[in-house]
């Protein structure tokens, strides 16, 4: 474990001082729980005018809703503010000054990055949409509970989500390299990313001729697979597919991710002093 | 035993990309990009033994820091040979960088939204420094630097020379043998650089650390270091004691004398005015053509006299010489 240390170090004390932003957690909580109605409002709508049989029925949809609000922290839409900012001070110089992997670390960095807000929102936003809605009238828009294979499946593959999530923000990072301020990197990921994950609309709703490409991208393992094991609509004996398809796209995006690195390494330049 | 580092004829040149000025010229830059070539080390040579500590200073844009961060294995140079303690910093980075620290003056290695303490444990996991080890050396440093009241103020609150004495123990939790210090004054109140030069010189003399210590604060050359290393545009410009760089670039002193009234003119053939401040004038004059006691004697005898002392020109004079000197700009009156 002794190798581990240092990366694990990082982890926390990241994951600590991410917990300090409590209150952005709460606001962005209310926000969230705002979308989620008003998604749920639209399909509703769509639902109520159409008789023909959907990839997903309305209760699926709105649980799938709700999943994407609460952990909408997870997804890899934005470079780690922190390594921006350390590369744009030209604090990155002390990072590699650092007996460690600098890959390793930024990939724990975007680990800590990840989590912890999604914890913050995650578990009272659940309370919430789950509890709360069906005391207070709303049981046709709660998030439903999944059976209980669906449960683990969900749990496995959403682990699976949060290692392939830190592979796609640690490449936009290492991208910082290349431009410093990876404004462009972003906005680009920021469109592929929401729209190809499902978090704007789920996969399944999206036409037929798509969905091969949609299937073969990376990005449905970040938000369509595991949510659709957790309503059921992906079978429990499916579920070792997804997870290799989501483990398969994490070992590609980080041997990308390090080749990169090393060729980035080697062209750096430390701003001022 | 071998230098503990070795530079030799280092070169080290940056690409910038240029950009026209102006809209037309912004689209030009899109799709033909012109680049300058900056040379920021142009043949750098020095040994370093181990338990020296030596002054790294040259004008901005000399190269000190591209020096210090090829030494730290941050940058790649073009050309050239260096190795620390055996090692080729940017080949061996990770085995490198584990014996050596080091403080950027103008950046933090401390994490902003952590107590102090815990970058210190962070640093001693990231490190992997052995428990005891860990306890030994940050109870040390902590008494050392007088860090004991900072231990649980977030780092964001700290001020800049409270941070600074933060950041230099950061720099020590993995204790190691070669240290190198770009700027760790700047900025910084009197009472915290005398506090920063006081730890750095016990850390030279009681634990045998090698030191750079790259600076514009000719005070901190002056109370620290036996050696200094003057560079400009890329290029060892002298490589010595300060005494030696004195003697390089002229070995004028200075008689200052305090008259007793405003309008007396003083002037001696062997002395120059180097300038004047009311009653107080400053004299300066070579040794070799006209010994002390002689122009102090000439001097008194013609003038009213209250008070006099003869010093050396303040090393910023002897440094903005030598630098003017490389830069073809003519010397100045002094």
């Amino acid at each position: 474990m002794n190798w581990m240390r240092p990366y694990l170090a990082v982890l926390s004390a990241r994951f600590r001082s991410m917990l300090q932003y409590r209150a952005a957690a709460i606001a962005g909580l209310w926000t969230q729980v705002f979308f989620g109605m008003v998604n749920i409002m639209v399909y509703e709508a769509f639902y109520s005018s159409t008789d023909k049989q959907q990839p997903l029925t309305f209760a699926q949809v709105v649980s799938y809703v709700w999943l994407g609000q609460a952990l909408l922290a997870l997804l890899p839409w934005y470079a780690d503010s922190e390594v921006r900012a350390i590369v744009r001070s030209g604090a990155v110089a002390y990072e590699l000054c650092r007996p460690i992997d600098l890959y390793n670390l930024w990939f724990m960095r975007a680990m800590a990055w990840r989590t912890a807000p999604t914890i913050l929102r995650a578990v009272p936003m659940v309370v919430l949409v789950m509890f709360v809605f069906p005391l207070i009238g709303l049981g046709e828009w709660r998030l439903h509970s999944p059976t209980l294979a669906a449960g683990l499946g969900f749990a496995a593959a959403i682990t699976c989500t949060l290692l392939l999530s830190c592979a796609i923000t640690t490449l936009m990072n290492i991208s910082l390299m290349w431009t410093v301020s990876a404004d462009g990197t972003v906005v680009m990921m920021n469109a592929l990313v929401t729209i190809f994950s499902g978090m704007v609309v789920p996969l399944p709703l999206f036409p037929n001729w798509a969905q091969p490409v949609l299937m073969a991208l990376p990005f449905a393992g970040l938000v369509d697979l595991p949510y659709r094991v957790y309503v059921g609509n992906i079978l429990p004996g499916s579920i070792p597919l997804i997870i290799f398809r989501q483990l398969f796209w994490t070992v590609v995006l980080v041997l990308l991710g390090r080749w990169l690195m090393a060729r980035g390494i080697r062209r750096i330049v430390v701003q001022g002093g | 035993m071998p230098p503990q580092i070795i530079v030799e004829d280092l070169v080290k040149t940056y690409r910038i990309a240029q950009r026209d000025t102006g809209l037309l010229g912004s689209v030009r830059g899109l799709v033909r990009r012109q680049y300058r070539e900056l040379g920021a080390l142009d043949g750098v040579s020095f040994n370093i033994d181990a338990g020296e500590l030596v002054g790294y200073i040259g004008p901005n844009g000399a190269g000190k820091s591209t020096t210090v961060k090829t030494l730290s294995g941050i940058l790649v140079p073009d050309s050239g040979r260096c190795e620390v303690r055996g090692r080729v910093p940017w080949r061996q980075r990770v085995e490198h960088v584990a014996e050596i620290g080091v403080v950027f003056g103008q950046r933090t290695q401390l994490w902003w939204d952590l107590p102090v303490i815990e970058s210190f444990e962070l640093l001693r996991d990231i490190y992997r420094v052995p428990q005891e080890r860990y306890k030994a050396a940050s109870d040390e440093l902590i008494a050392l630097l007088d860090l004991g009241p900072l231990l649980d103020v977030p780092v964001r609150q700290l001020s800049l020379g409270q941070r600074m004495r933060c950041d230099l123990a950061a720099a020590l939790i993995h204790q190691p043998p070669v240290l190198f210090l770009d700027e760790p004054t700047i900025g910084l109140d009197a009472t915290s650089k005398l506090a920063v030069r006081d730890f750095v010189r016990g850390l030279c003399r009681d634990r045998g650390v090698t030191v750079i210590l790259t600076t514009h604060d000719m005070d901190d050359i002056e109370a620290l270091c036996d050696r200094v290393i003057v560079i400009a545009s890329g290029k060892v410009l002298c490589d010595g004691s300060l005494d030696a760089l004195r003697a390089r670039v002229s070995r004028q002193r200075w008689l200052t004398v305090d008259l007793a009234s405003v309008d007396i003119e003083v002037s001696d053939p062997d002395a120059t005015v180097v300038r004047r401040e009311g009653q107080r004038v400053c004299l300066g004059f070579d040794p070799q053509a006209v010994s002390p006691a002689e122009l102090i004697a000439r001097v008194t005898a013609k003038h009213a006299v209250s008070d006099l002392f003869v010093e050396n020109p303040p090393i910023e004079t002897i440094v903005a010489r030598l630098y003017e000197a490389e830069s073809g700009v003519a010397t100045a009156t002094t």
